[in-house]
């Protein structure tokens, strides 16, 4: 690690002031993608920017039917919530699944969102569910927010405050982990809505993207038979030495499916 | 019969302070003017060092010291060497270059050593370390074993093509002349993949300089401090062995990774001399663990079967290479040879059996001893092999094994492989872990498992090791540069208390509990009453360390006798205390009687009178403390049946393991509770060998699973609850407890077992490990066959 400075701010408003005042500040929240990579000396802010603790970022509540998540809300709060898993236990389960206790315990929602690793499995409910990126500015639709690898439509300085997920008639999150880090391979998210039907794949690519032929089929006849036949093209596709674009691609398919039938049994 | 005594399952008298966080392992250890060493490493796998300009890294504020191979050579210091001398079959000395302990001229895989920095503090160190500049020519790299021969380029001059012994084991004459006759020969191409050993405690150092003794102090995290102690010592010359103490205190795993002699421990201690005496303390990164700590098997092998027409094997011809990495590490030699070779017999009676072993230098990390340490390869190579006759020849799986089992009434059996094998009942062993699997219940499982769109699979694997190594003179003669005794020496205190010093060293085998069961057994002292010390060259007799399943089979035998000596000389002290004559007194349950009275004295009692000889034998020397050695006439052979039953995915090719019985004959056992966990570690490294895990380099020589998001460890959801039990045993003859070892049985069985099971299960072979996509392929690949058909 290299030296940095360490402040606290107790506003998102003076967050937002420290960050804007020094474009080498970082934000940090849960720290579970900053903090190894400062032990790496691979960033070498200024100043960290803790704003884990921030009221503003850890509410977790019902809105317009659908649920509203503070960008700090941990994943273990989320996996834990009553509200969660009545409203949308999709989300639940999906949090449930994210690394292990510890850091389900410290990782937070939006750390990950925002951090936009091509494996992490939030940016799949976020896209799947069409919901609401809130920022300290403005508002951002999810299907504008996720822009490529490790890259969003934040500005410079801009900070994300909470996430307004619709609640779906149904929702299921289907992930085949990376055996050694248990991030997602493949990890799609199907949610039912009363017009259409969303299907979000992340993991797969460089970024979450959504699987619109399988939308499209599934609006028709939400049936796990009904995208037996479909594949998302290769091309494009994560290919490493866990599993090839090939594999990947045929892995979509499969995840899809089994996303659908666990819906339609929710 | 004392409680806590041998055979009670007592729960493990050191996991009070493990389990606390009271553990003192090295890098808990705090010296007072302590300072801090960091390593550059070689981020190239083969490139010759054109210039180090120490300059900007002596600037850093705090920096103290920058060492490189040019101060290496210049203090005079040796090389690193291995211990284990293998000839070629032409009878040449296997070709084995310099090992320095910091890179000169060249370095030879990523991750090699090019300098050490020392600072004031950690940050310091590592400031400096990123400041120090190193000019490198690259050069082209090999990294594949299958490419090594070939490649234009040499690792070391002095085997240009790359090979460092070409080996052989059997009588090949013998073997081509079966084959010739043979009804059928069955034959398998098997990788046995690299693995990277990832104990849980890091290597750590500090090492000591006293500039008013001249002596240096090594603390480290080490399976065998003596052996740190005398190749410090004597081939790279640091300190005279006299003037160093090795301390290896509690060490967190070691899987054999520890027992190697590396150039960072070395470099810490020498270091200190260069800050005037200041303890310099190292710990690696986990990144560097992975670097930097030798890696485990890596083999490439064709092997065949000769077989009758009834299943009986004929002769079994086998083709090895063996991956050495870039540097011959402390045992490497011995590895991919007596330790793999002389176990090809595996339990049968193949009558011929011939292996030829070419070891290659590649530029990646040194690779050596790994729990099982060629054993693993033997067996997995031979039960492979069976199963695969067994379904060529249509005959059941355990059944060809019944027909070629080594009978009981067969041993001491010699197998064609050097080795005799002293006591063994492998039937017992594979009837009952076929009955705990409910084998002949399989069909129906397997039925039930389709229905559910599953495929299911139940796999055997026979194995046998050989442990407790030692037989001097024979390790002697096959090259061994050491003697592999174990040593031990029994003391009571005044009070009645015992302490048992061993030159064994405990890293999670749990030696302070079983051989303090031992020792309450054979004194009939309280379990309590005895405390085990290890670890530290300055206060415990000349040890060999702990390796190969070894410690009680060789160590706690030397314990043993230095109780029976101490008991030896307590019946002539009891006889003097109560006015018998020694031959009639008799030692039960912890006291000296006169036989057929109730006249006695304790062992305590005894004890006390030896410290304070007030009335005491006048031709006796003083004191209670006894020390004794032991050199065993023979390996022990533990073997044993693993029954695995998986089930696959057929959309994913995940594979999950249903269920997993082990049958282990370890001849006595005296701890079943310390017993079943080394088991149950075992099985689970072997588990992760077979579907997780894997060292992978890319062409130019860069580790791709470098940290555990690539490098898959097996977590407890990827295995199942274990069936684990000890067969009646056949009790070892090597030694006088019948015990056998247990520390390495289950990474060596378990591996067939899971891709036997895999095989039977997709009617396909995977190489290790069997990851989902290549199951997929494997299922996809057959499919697609079937359907053009």
């Amino acid at each position: 690690m290299y030296a940095f400075d360490y402040r606290r701010p107790s506003s998102l408003a003076e967050a937002a002031a420290l960050l804007r005042q020094d474009p080498e500040a970082k934000l940090l929240a849960g720290g579970h993608t900053l903090i190894p990579t400062l032990k790496q000396r691979l960033a070498r802010p200024s100043v960290l920017l803790d704003i884990g603790h921030l009221a503003e970022l850890r509410g977790l509540r019902e809105e317009n039917g659908g649920l509203a998540i503070g960008a700090a809300v941990r994943h273990g709060e989320v996996a834990a919530s009553d509200l969660v898993r009545r409203t949308i236990p999709a989300l639940a389960a999906l949090a449930s699944h994210i690394g292990d206790p510890a850091v389900r315990n410290r990782g937070t929602m939006g750390g990950s969102i925002a951090n936009a690793d091509p494996a992490a499995d939030w940016p799949a409910a976020v896209v799947g569910c069409g919901a609401i990126l809130r920022t300290d500015r403005r508002e951002i639709a999810a299907d504008d927010f996720f822009r490529g690898l490790f890259e969003t439509a934040l500005e410079e300085g801009e900070i994300l405050r909470e996430v307004w997920f619709p609640r779906p008639e149904r929702a299921a999150y289907a992930k085949f982990p990376n055996p050694a880090s248990r991030y997602a391979i493949v990890g799609v998210f199907v949610a039912k809505f009363a017009d259409r039907v969303r299907v979000a794949v992340t993991g797969a690519a460089p970024a979450v993207f959504r699987a619109t032929e399988m939308e499209e089929a599934l609006t028709r006849d939400f049936r796990p038979e009904a995208i037996a036949g479909i594949r998302v093209p290769e091309d494009g596709l994560n290919s490493d030495l866990h599993a090839s674009a090939e594999y990947r691609s045929h892995l979509v398919t499969v995840m899809a499916r089994r996303a659908v039938e666990q819906a339609r049994a929710s | 019969m004392v409680a806590k005594g041998i055979g009670a399952a007592v729960p493990r008298k050191e996991d009070r302070r493990f389990l606390t966080g009271r553990g003192r392992y090295t890098d808990d250890i705090h010296l007072p003017g302590e300072v801090h060493a960091v390593f550059v490493r070689s981020p190239h796998a083969h490139a010759r060092i054109l210039r180090i300009d120490k300059g900007p890294a002596l600037a850093v504020p705090g920096v103290l010291a920058v060492l490189t191979g040019e101060d290496v050579a210049a203090d005079g210091l040796g090389h690193l060497v291995c211990g284990w001398l293998v000839k070629s079959k032409d009878g040449s000395p296997m070709r084995m270059g310099k090992h320095p302990l910091l890179a000169q001229g060249k370095v030879r895989y990523v991750g090699d050593r090019v300098a050490c920095v020392v600072a004031e503090t950690l940050a310091a160190a590592r400031d400096g370390a990123e400041a120090l500049v190193v000019e490198y020519e690259e050069l082209p790299a090999v990294t594949s074993l299958a490419e090594a021969e070939k490649a234009p380029v040499a690792v070391h001059e002095e085997a240009p093509d790359n090979v460092v012994y070409d080996w052989e084991l059997g009588d090949r004459a013998a073997v081509e002349e079966a084959f010739a006759k043979a009804h059928r020969v069955v034959a398998v191409d098997l990788v046995n993949n690299r693995l990277v050993p990832n104990a849980m405690e890091p290597r750590a150092a500090i090492g000591v300089w006293d500039p008013g003794t001249d002596g240096y102090t090594l603390y480290l995290t080490s399976q065998n401090p003596h052996v740190h102690r005398l190749v410090i010592s004597a081939f790279v010359g640091i300190a005279p062995e006299h003037k160093l103490r090795v301390v290896a205190p509690d060490v967190g795993g070691g899987f054999g990774s520890k027992i190697f002699v590396y150039g960072e421990e070395c470099v810490v201690l020498w270091a200190s001399r260069k800050v005037g005496g200041r303890p310099v303390r190292w710990r690696e990164e986990r990144s560097e663990a992975f670097l930097a700590d030798a890696h485990g098997r890596d083999h490439l092998t064709h092997a065949e079967l000769a077989l009758d027409a009834e299943g009986h094997f004929l002769a079994l011809r086998v083709s090895t290479r063996a991956n050495l990495g870039a540097y011959m590490s402390t045992f490497s030699s011995c590895i991919p040879t007596y330790l793999y070779a002389t176990l090809l017999a595996g339990q049968y009676r193949t009558p011929a059996i011939y292996a030829e072993v070419k070891a290659l230098y590649t530029n990646t990390t040194p690779v050596d001893a790994y729990r099982g340490a060629g054993r693993p390869e033997a067996s997995f190579l031979v039960e492979t092999l069976v199963e695969e006759a067994a379904r060529v020849l249509g005959i059941d799986r355990a059944e060809i094994r019944r027909r070629n089992f080594i009978p009981k009434d067969a041993f001491p059996y010699q197998t064609p492989v050097a080795l005799v094998y002293d006591t063994g009942d492998y039937a017992t062993s594979l009837e009952r872990a076929l009955a705990l699997a409910d084998y002949a219940g399989f069909p129906a499982r397997r039925a039930e498992a389709e229905r559910r769109g599953r495929l299911r699979g139940i796999g055997i694997s026979c194995y046998i090791e050989a442990c407790g190594i030692a037989p001097s003179a024979v390790v002697g003669s096959l090259g061994a540069g050491v003697g592999l005794w174990e040593s031990a020496e029994v003391r009571f205190t005044h009070t009645g208390k015992v302490q048992v010093l061993t030159g064994t060293h405990t890293h999670g085998q749990g030696h302070e509990t079983t051989f303090s069961q031992l020792v309450a057994e054979a004194l009939g002292v309280p379990f309590e009453d005895v405390e085990v010390i290890h670890g530290d060259t300055a206060g415990t007799p000349v040890g060999m360390g702990t390796y190969g399943s070894r410690s009680l089979a060789v160590g706690g035998e030397a314990i043993l006798r230095a109780c029976r000596k101490l008991i030896d000389k307590g019946r002539k002290i009891a006889a003097h205390l109560l006015e018998a004559s020694e031959a009639d007194i008799e030692f039960v349950d912890g006291a000296f009687r006169v036989k057929g009275t109730d006249r006695q004295k304790t062992i305590q009692e005894v004890a006390f009178t030896a410290l304070v000889p007030h009335r005491y034998p006048p031709d006796l020397e003083p004191g209670f403390e006894a020390s004794a050695y032991f050199d065993p006439p023979n390996f022990t052979f533990p073997a044993g049946t693993y029954v695995c039953e998986v089930e696959v995915d057929p959309d994913t090719g995940r594979v999950s393991i249903e269920k997993f019985v082990a049958v282990d004959d370890f001849g006595r056992v005296i701890n079943p509770l310390v017993v079943e966990g080394q088991v149950h570690g075992g099985l689970v490294q072997g588990i992760g060998q077979a579907l997780l895990e894997q060292a992978v380099y890319d062409p130019s020589g860069q580790l791709l699973t470098g940290s555990f998001m690539d490098y898959a460890m097996p977590r407890a959801d990827d295995v199942p609850a274990f069936v684990v039990e000890f067969a009646p045993g056949t009790a070892a003859a090597a030694n006088s407890m019948g015990v056998k070892g247990c520390g390495e049985a289950g990474a060596i069985g378990a591996p067939a077992a899971v891709i036997n099971a895999l095989t039977d299960a997709i009617g396909v072979r995977v190489e290790m490990p069997a990851t989902p996509e290549k199951v997929w392929r494997a299922l996809h690949g057959r499919r697609l066959a079937q359907a053009a058909e």
